[in-house]
């Protein structure tokens, strides 16, 4: 007698195949590797706790009188429409500040840009003290804005060293007080401070230049310079797009320096900008709609800048 | 394909992301305090001022308090650091996690915290009003809102007074013991020759920053003085653009425009450092400059000269708040009245040299100013004191006052009058706005 061996699955066991509906649907919408998202969700949150939600948030408040207040408090924020807009755009001395904001870019983003690769450019060459240069360079950026300023106050004060030095030269008003001069200033100021994280960014960017375009410069007759033109420049491209958009942005966000060196927007606010209005307007002053109609603006600005110099400095870059 | 796929993990991620955080947010906007916390009692926390001086008045008056009530203990901390008290108070507020007092509360910041529904009516309480009124005397009423109510105690006064440098006016040849800073020729006269005299840089070097409240140690506390006890804004009206006001300012550009006082910020304390002869500061400060600048003060000045029984200051006040985060409202209330009975306000005197908002100080603790003459004429200054006007939008009417004054007197941009006037025109369309 023979048995035969069923074919029959036992009882109790799924009849479907391992790839069956539901694990399909959920690797469809989770992926292969559901880990994966396990693993990127904290930076995700991250980003909409501390970037996101504040700025649906700050629209929110844009269009409503807005203001904060206790727990419980039976408060009455109506929707405005534009008025904080309108409020915002009728005030000289909004208008003003982002004149202001315009002129610091205008100094402190293509400074920024020349002086950080041509100093990496030097630094990437340099033989001797090459580390203590870099670690000089750096140094004002680590430093704490506040401390710094001092030291500025001290160089750029009436009777202060650049004065000094420059004797029957000095403006007058002195630098800090003109309100010629505020602005350049706090521009060359914050070009200075953030030189350091700039040069570095270039410095790294500089290492992915292959060193047989310089030979094939060379060997075609090209000095120093036009190897400066034609491959370090064309070969640095997409961390001149990064140093760009980042001086723009944190440029446009120009706060502690015109609070601490020029005592809050001097003088006569020809150094308040956009975000020194902000903090005034929706922290010290209860506006926090205004603030954010200001904010809203600066967003949309800073967006318009960001796109025009990806367009014209990007080239093929994505 | 592969992007549709992508597009819907991320969705995934987002939508459980974002139900954290709303969830999280949820959790941080609860804890509204309950309907009886007016009745409660039991624990409560307050926050004090971070200065040596008032920590130490502070821990002594938590532990006199808990010694004798054991279920309604006081929890004391230093206000947490941050811009300033204000931001951090209005943080607190906002997040429901303010303490019951909080002794360091700026006037000018109160109509901003009563708007927030962040402070308890403290005339809601049975002796609310007659208590305040009773301890402060006249000044009390300084501290009302536009309805009559107190919503912050009037606690400690600091009268600014004119403080100068005893050796340098000996070294500009002045008379040091009698100085002739009375009247604003006199001042501008005793100004030229300290300055022309090579004995110092700066006259006077009041801070010339565009923050909102550096008008309170320029052009206010001269400014109540030449107006007799005026505040900034009356009856829902500005009022400096007056022939006191312009006068006053008037004064201050003409410091300004022959260099007697600088333009320019300095980062440190010019008086302490010898940079100025002059400076307009409180009583706070007789202890910092103990050791370091041989000092003697006199009322602010007035055009005519006024005697110093008869002249008006700012009075730079911190008052006391109660918070509507409290849940042991009667306890904070008693704690409240416990912290600025005579024997508290006598031990705030002592441990701070800071002058509790009480009528009649010098008579109220003669034996005090018997040992530290210093503080006398401070004491009596505190009763002619002005505070900055209870009005909304207070921050903002002292910052458009502050661009104004900025602009005209210190950088001499336009005329004094003119400038003043638009400065008035903006206030009075901010005071007369909820």
């Amino acid at each position: 007698m023979t048995t035969t061996a069923t074919a029959n699955p036992p009882a109790g066991r799924s009849t479907r195949s391992p790839g069956g509906r539901a694990p399909r649907r959920r690797r469809q919408f989770l992926g292969k590797n559901p880990i994966g998202l396990l693993l990127s969700a904290p930076y995700l949150i991250f980003v909409i706790a501390v970037f996101a939600y504040p700025l649906v948030f700050a629209v929110y408040m844009a269009f409503h009188d807005y203001f904060f207040a206790a727990p419980g408090a039976q408060v009455d924020r109506p929707f405005v429409g534009l008025a904080n807009f309108q409020e915002v755009f009728s005030d000289p001395a909004v208008i003003r500040s982002f004149g202001n904001v315009g002129i610091f870019l205008l100094i402190n983003v293509p400074l920024t840009v020349v002086l950080s690769l041509v100093l990496a450019t030097a630094l990437n060459k340099a033989v001797r003290a090459r580390t203590f240069l870099r670690v000089a360079y750096y140094v004002p950026y680590v430093t704490a804005s506040v401390a710094v300023v001092g030291v500025w106050l001290f160089l750029f004060s009436g009777s202060g060293l650049v004065n000094q030095l420059l004797g029957p030269l000095a403006p007058k008003p002195s630098w800090l007080i003109s309100p010629t001069w505020a602005m350049p200033t706090i521009a060359l100021f914050v070009t200075w401070k953030q030189l350091g994280f700039y040069i570095l960014l270039y410095l790294a960017a500089l290492q992915s230049v292959s060193k047989e375009l310089y030979e094939a410069a060379s060997t075609d007759g090209a000095g120093a310079v036009r190897s400066f033109f034609s491959v370090t420049i064309p070969g640095v491209r997409p961390a001149t797009v990064l140093v760009l958009l980042l001086s723009t942005v944190t440029g446009a966000n120009l706060f502690t320096e015109p609070y601490l060196l020029t005592g809050g927007g001097g003088p006569n606010g020809a150094s308040t900008s956009p975000v020194l209005l902000m903090y005034q307007k929706g922290i010290e002053q209860g506006h926090p709609g205004t603030a954010s109609a200001i904010g809203i603006a600066l967003v949309i600005g800073v967006l318009i800048i960001a796109f025009v110099q990806r367009k014209l400095a990007g080239g093929d870059e994505s | 394909m592969h992007s549709k796929g992508l597009t819907r993990r991320i969705l995934a991620v987002t939508a459980a992301s974002a139900t954290v955080v709303l969830a999280l947010g949820a959790c941080a906007s609860g804890g509204t305090s309950g309907g009886d916390a007016a009745t409660a009692r039991g624990p409560i926390t307050i926050w004090y001022s971070n200065n040596s001086s008032e920590i130490a008045w502070g821990k002594q008056m938590v532990t006199a308090w808990n010694a004798d009530h054991p279920d309604e203990k006081v929890k004391a901390q230093e206000i947490p650091a941050g811009k300033s008290s204000e931001e951090v108070i209005g943080a607190a507020i906002t997040a429901g996690n303010a303490p019951c007092l909080i002794y360091n509360t700026a006037p000018v910041a109160v109509p901003q915290f009563e708007k927030q529904g962040g402070l308890v009516d403290l005339s809601s309480f049975k002796d609310g009003a007659s208590y305040i009124e009773d301890r402060t005397g006249e000044n009390a009423t300084q501290y009302q809102n536009a309805d009559g109510k107190y919503f912050q105690m009037p606690w400690k006064s600091n009268p600014v007074m004119i403080f100068y440098n005893k050796d340098i006016f000996t070294k500009a040849g002045l008379d040091a013991e009698n100085p002739s800073l009375a009247s604003y020729d006199e001042f501008l006269a005793t100004a030229r020759t300290l300055v022309s005299s090579g004995a110092v840089k700066n006259a006077i070097f009041p801070s010339p920053t565009s923050e909102f409240y550096q008008s309170w140690f320029d052009f206010y506390p001269l400014y109540a003085a030449e107006s007799g006890g005026t505040q900034l804004v009356e009856d829902g009206k500005a009022t400096f653009d007056d022939a006191d006001g312009v006068k006053v300012a008037e004064f201050w550009k003409t410091l300004y425009t022959e260099g007697l006082s600088s333009k320019e910020k300095y980062s440190s304390d010019a008086f302490a450092d010898g940079v100025s002869a002059m400076s307009i500061v409180g009583p706070w400060a007789i202890p910092v400059y103990k050791d370091k600048v041989n000092w003697a003060a006199v009322p602010v000045p007035t055009s005519a000269g006024t005697t110093a029984d008869k002249t008006f200051t700012f009075s730079d006040a911190k008052n006391v708040g109660m918070y509507t985060a409290c849940k042991n409202q009667a306890t904070a209330w008693d704690v409240l009245k416990f912290s600025t009975s005579k024997a508290q306000d006598g031990q705030l005197l002592e441990l701070t040299g800071q002058m509790p908002m009480r009528a009649n100080l010098p008579t109220e603790y003669p034996d005090y100013f018997a040992a530290n003459p210093a503080y006398l004429q401070f004491g009596d200054q505190a009763s002619r004191t002005v505070e900055v006007p209870s009005v909304s939008n207070s921050v903002e009417v002292w910052q458009d006052f502050r661009n104004a004054y900025s602009k005209s007197v210190i950088f001499g941009e336009g005329d004094v009058k003119t400038s003043l006037a638009g400065a008035a025109e903006k206030i009075n369309q901010l005071v007369g706005t909820k």
